[in-house]
């Protein structure tokens, strides 16, 4: 293991996660609700009178983030995305499927749950790191990606 | 008018934490994998943003954990679980895999699909697919999961 220096941003990821932490104690203080992105949309698949829209809100907000951080700060986020077509789609069905298999994803389980201590979240945060780790090792190191 | 309220309130902590991951670098799927790519040159960021957001975050439910009730109302709708299931370890461990491959989970790719990336608009669109495909084939006849 060799520190990438180049990439390395501590201040803004220590703030973005701060910002992160607000939004889900906000979250709760106000909604009552643990902010689980994966739980909040899959709750849109079968729509119910009483919470899509709610749901719908949030989910908005997150999509209209980047264009109001240009709007607002000149800010535009980079995304770099260098997977195929076949792996985006492969990832996106193991990542919907794992996180309604498991009850959760990065931020139900990564943030919320190790926040309140969730002995459940710590071993689904430990397991789909050590996951991630193995798939990006295999992908990138013994695939040759 | 509260719920036009609580409508408002959902989207603008949608825009905070979208603005979140951007700035924390987390929309990006390349930071993720450079986390988890431990082998290689190693980008320790993601760790950092944990921290951030736990240190709030603990702060904040610790808080919510003296409160009986939601600011706009109703009861709190906060797990209790504490069993540690194997659809719990399976499904985390699918997940990992999933966000390996291409360094995306759902908020980023939400936040990214936002940027205009056509490629986020279909790791979300494979992503309904797989929570889809899991509902109906494996966890339908349980109620609600809670985390």
């Amino acid at each position: 293991m060799e520190i990438d220096w180049l990439s390395f941003t501590p201040i803004p990821s220590l703030l973005g996660g701060m910002i992160l932490g607000v939004a889900a104690a906000l979250y709760v203080l106000l909604h009552g609700r643990i902010l689980g992105i994966s739980g909040i949309i899959s709750g849109l698949l079968h729509p119910k009178l009483t919470d899509s829209a709610w749901r719908l809100s949030l989910v908005l907000g997150l999509v209209s983030a980047p264009f109001l951080a240009a709007l607002f700060f000149g800010l535009i986020p980079v995304v770099e995305i260098d997977s195929s077509w076949l792996a985006i789609v492969i990832a996106g069905l193991l990542v919907g499927f794992g996180a309604q298999y498991g009850s959760g994803c990065t931020s139900g389980h990564g943030i919320c749950g190790l926040s309140r201590l969730s002995p459940r979240s710590l071993v689904a945060t430990l397991a789909f790191m050590c996951s991630g780790f193995v798939m990006v090792f295999v992908i990138r190191h013994l695939m040759g990606g | 008018m509260k719920h036009s309220f609580g409508l408002l309130s959902q989207y603008a902590i949608g825009v905070l934490f979208g603005w979140g991951l951007i700035i924390s670098g987390m929309s990006n799927p390349q930071k993720i994998l450079g986390f988890l790519d431990l082998a290689g040159n190693w980008d320790p960021s993601l760790a950092f943003v944990m921290i951030g957001a736990v240190l709030v975050g603990l702060a904040g439910f610790y808080v919510v954990s003296k409160k009986s009730q939601a600011f706009f109302g109703g009861a709190l709708h906060i797990p209790t679980r504490r069993d540690i299931t194997k659809p719990l370890l399976i499904g985390s461990l699918i997940f990992g895999a999933g966000w390996g491959i291409a360094g995306f989970c759902p908020g980023p790719a939400l936040v990214a699909l936002g940027a205009g990336h056509l490629k986020a608009f279909v790791f979300v669109a494979a992503m309904l697919a797989g929570m889809e495909i899991c509902e109906r084939f494996f966890v339908g006849h349980r109620s609600k999961p809670s985390l």
